[in-house]
């Protein structure tokens, strides 16, 4: 396939932002063959966007383009005239955004925004363009095309949503794809499917993709060469095999370790009670009141019993719409459940003030996005030592002498007390956050996805921190998450749930190696495992490839 | 030393002259701003009377010195009522929700849907046009639109995680309120009091202008530029001067509130 004429050459592209004169992207060059599936991976602030984007003449208009040629199909594009790009945009190469809730006109018919593409670049009557798209959205695995076809986008989940918008791509057999990360804002399950399906439909076509991501395991399954950017350079390009096996730059191994991965199991000291103990929970979300209508509420958890026992790390993992966050708040007292009851040191703690106080002054949150669980009117110092206001019998020299040890502890020492949230980076706020939660030093902890909004690299060291913390204080932990590598690295046990109901709860040992149901198989088989080689590389494997498949897009 | 920044030094030097004159001239005017004189009536900018004299040959320099004292008395005093009931409203419509917001908010759009002139029109009818009953009326007539701003800017609050952090530290509604929310409030709520002191300074020269602000003889900028009207076609600089009063008032206001926001707020320090 190499030995043929690529279909897109980029060489030394170097674009610059125009006011400051940073280089976001320095002296790209990548090249993509017809019917191949080529990777970009790189974290936040790459480039890679930028880099894929030029390809299209989609930079922003801040961005300038110094230097570099980029050839599609022979032709230069970064000379082309605006109505011969127009053209080739859509008609040969096709994009796939991030964000399917704004990627689609949310006041267009589904059928309308289908035929657009068709209309403009294909010689069609109505019927014949109708014929076409009913045939790609029954392609796509959306049930009722019919239906669809005269249905607003709003009706539609995330993942049916990034298959219309494929559709509406694929329509038009584009010879080039460029994905920018097309399934980030999906679940595990659900983005699976999605790029299994993007993958079988690119290959029918023999169009070529330009996969962005930051997602280096994702990237490995699917594509057969990967471009690995950082801060606007490429460190290192090659066969999917090698750069997983053999990384050659640092960049590359710390990213490969930065990947989720396994430890032995920890020996817990048996006790007989359990810390936290919920028995029964049962969580409705009221219907929508107004003056003179009153919506029917919905079952958000249906009788949810679990227990974490002191010093235990607990993952409750998911898809979207599991209920696994309401079952974090509802624990964490944020919400009113409408049953059942929550223990805590054996005592329930909705029957008196004094028990409720003390666990209130025990369980701790970390929330999942950083950028606004920070008050953003406070200094870190404020931040971080206003649980100490509820301790009783503590001295204004101690308490100062605690933010000082616990700073020191989520390694945010000197100066950071006197700055601002918008001052931190994304990492670096999430750590002001933790410190936060355990400043009071609780016995129990109930994270919610606390990492799910950073970098790969960034969410490593922040897991190592937490780990670390962890062990430290003997914090028991209720972890939220939806990202299986994350739950096999921290947790001792796992409870796995599907609408709002628990489905299968063991050992992280027994549901990674032996899961029984088979949502537990359909979420594992859609996460990598990862072994270590001597090289400092990975091999991957995929658990359960047959499992879901198939079924996973009949019910999706 | 740092120099302040532009809107800054030059909202701050307007208000501040303001300030000092309206000051001095509690203590000191060039003329008694009362003292009627019928043989200079009309008379021109000259070196006696610098901004001329009016129709009963009241120094027109001193009762703008004076009516700026009574002018940014009554407006300063609206503002603030308006601000701290709208905000009062607001925090407790939006932090409750449920039955009682929704009826609050009808009755508040019910009001907001009259302009304000209108409204404080009607409440003059009642309290009687004087100094304190004009600062009242005005007060609640823009008393509702603060409510809406607060309200709305409490509702998506409530719904950021540090709400829900703080709940979890185990902080009450009432601390939760008042250290995470209200100064959350505190950027959009100086924007909208700086522009309403501009439209209450309007609101009541307009009600001088239609007789229904600080009774004749005492001068605001209001009834001055009001009395000037019949005699704009021979003396010009008796609605000119209370007119740029005005302009150059509501300029420094603007600007000072753009510094004063910037400044509340940490995320815009060192942003210019």
């Amino acid at each position: 396939m190499t030995s043929t004429k690529p279909l897109l050459e980029v060489d030394g592209l170097t674009l610059r932002i125009g006011a400051s004169g940073r280089t976001v992207v320095n002296d790209v060059s990548f090249s993509v063959s017809p019917g191949e599936i080529v990777g970009i991976v790189g974290e936040s602030g790459s480039g890679k966007t930028l880099a894929a984007r030029a390809v299209m003449g989609f930079i922003p208009p801040a961005v300038r383009l110094i230097s570099g040629s980029i050839r599609f199909d022979g032709e230069e594009v970064t000379t082309m005239a605006p109505k011969r790009l127009r053209a080739t945009r859509g008609a040969k190469v096709g994009m796939v955004f991030q964000e399917p809730m704004t990627s689609l006109n949310p006041s267009m018919l589904i059928g309308r925004q289908l035929e657009e593409g068709l209309a403009l670049h294909r010689k069609l009557d109505a019927a014949g363009r109708r014929e076409l798209i009913l045939d790609m959205l029954r392609r796509v695995g959306i049930r009722d095309p019919e239906g669809a076809f005269n249905a607003y986008p709003h009706q539609y989940s995330g993942g049916m949503r990034q298959r219309i918008m494929l559709a509406s791509v694929m329509l038009l057999k584009p010879a080039l794809l460029l994905a920018d990360e097309p399934t980030t804002a999906l679940d595990a399950v659900v983005q699976r499917d999605v790029m299994e399906l993007m993958v079988d439909l690119t290959k029918e076509n023999g169009t070529a993709v330009l996969l962005i991501s930051h997602d280096l395991g994702m990237v490995a399954r699917y594509c057969s060469r990967i471009v690995v950017m950082c801060q606007g350079d490429v460190v290192e390009q090659g066969r999917s095999e090698d750069i997983l096996a053999r990384p050659q730059h640092s960049y590359t191994r710390k990213l490969l370790a930065a990947m989720p991965h396994r430890e032995p199991a920890r020996e817990l000291p048996d006790t007989a009670t359990p810390l936290v103990s919920v028995d029964g929970l049962v969580v409705d979300y009221g219907g929508r009141q107004g003056f003179f209508r009153k919506e029917q509420g919905k079952r958000a958890l249906h009788g949810i019993s679990l227990s974490v026992k002191p010093g235990e790390v607990v993952s409750v993992v998911g898809g979207s719409g599991s209920g696994k966050t309401t079952l974090g708040h509802a624990i964490a007292g944020l919400l009113k459940p409408s049953g059942g009851e929550i223990r805590f040191n054996g005592k329930p703690i909705d029957k008196s003030d004094a028990a409720f106080w003390d666990y209130r002054l025990n369980c701790q949150m970390v929330f999942q996005d950083p950028y606004s669980s920070l008050d953003p009117r406070m200094t870190i110092g404020e931040l971080v030592g206003e649980p100490l206001r509820l301790v009783k019998g503590m001295g204004t020299a101690e308490k100062k002498a605690r933010l000082q040890e616990v700073l020191g502890e989520v390694g945010l020492g000197d100066g950071f007390a006197e700055r601002y949230p918008h001052e931190l980076s994304g990492g670096q706020r999430q750590r002001v956050a933790i410190a936060r939660a355990i400043i009071r030093r609780p016995s129990f902890v109930i994270a919610d996805e606390p990492v799910s909004a950073l970098d790969v690299t960034v969410r490593a060291q922040v897991l190592e921190l937490f780990a670390e913390l962890q062990k430290k204080h003997g914090f028991s932990c209720l972890f939220i998450s939806h990202d299986l590598g994350v739950v096999e690295q921290v947790s001792d046990r796992v409870v796995v749930m599907q609408d709002g109901r628990i489905v299968e709860e063991g050992t992280r040992d027994q549901i990674f190696d032996a899961p029984r149901h088979d949502y537990t198989r359909k979420l594992l088989s859609a996460v990598p495992g990862l072994e270590s080689t001597q090289d400092g590389g990975v091999r991957l494997f995929w658990r359960l490839a047959d499992a879901g498949g198939a079924t996973a897009i009949a019910n999706a | 030393m740092k120099l302040p920044a532009p809107n800054a030094l030059v909202g701050g030097t307007l208000i501040g002259t303001l300030g000092i004159v309206a000051a001095v001239s509690a203590l000191w005017t060039p003329y008694d701003p009362l003292r009627l004189s019928f043989r200079a009536k009309l008379a021109a900018p000259s070196a006696m009377h610098w901004l001329g004299t009016d129709e009963f040959g009241r120094d027109v320099l001193s009762r703008l010195m004076a009516g700026a004292a009574t002018s940014v008395w009554i407006s300063l005093l609206t503002v603030a009522l308006a601000v701290s009931l709208g905000t009062v409203i607001g925090l407790f419509s939006g932090y409750v929700r449920g039955w009682v917001d929704r009826t609050i908010m009808a009755f508040n759009d019910a009001l907001l849907a009259f302009p304000g002139i209108l409204l404080a029109l009607g409440l003059l009818a009642v309290v009687g046009a004087n100094k304190y009953g004009i600062i009242l009326a005005l007060g609640i007539a823009y008393a509702p639109s603060v409510a809406r701003i607060v309200r709305g800017t409490v509702l998506s609050l409530r719904e950021r995680e540090f709400i829900s952090a703080s709940r979890v530290m185990g902080n009450s509604e009432g601390f939760t309120m008042a250290r995470h929310i209200l100064p959350n409030c505190i950027a959009p709520l100086t924007v909208l009091a700086t522009s309403m002191f501009g439209w209450v300074l309007l609101a009541e020269s307009s009600l001088s202008f239609l007789g229904l602000g600080v009774p004749p003889p005492a001068p605001t900028w209001g009834n001055m530029l009001a009395g000037s009207r019949p005699y704009i076609g021979q003396a010009v600089w008796l609605g000119i001067f209370p007119g740029l009063c005005i302009s150059l008032t509501l300029l420094g206001i603007n600007l000072l509130g753009d510094a004063l926001r910037d400044k509340l707020d940490p995320r815009m320090r060192g942003a210019r």
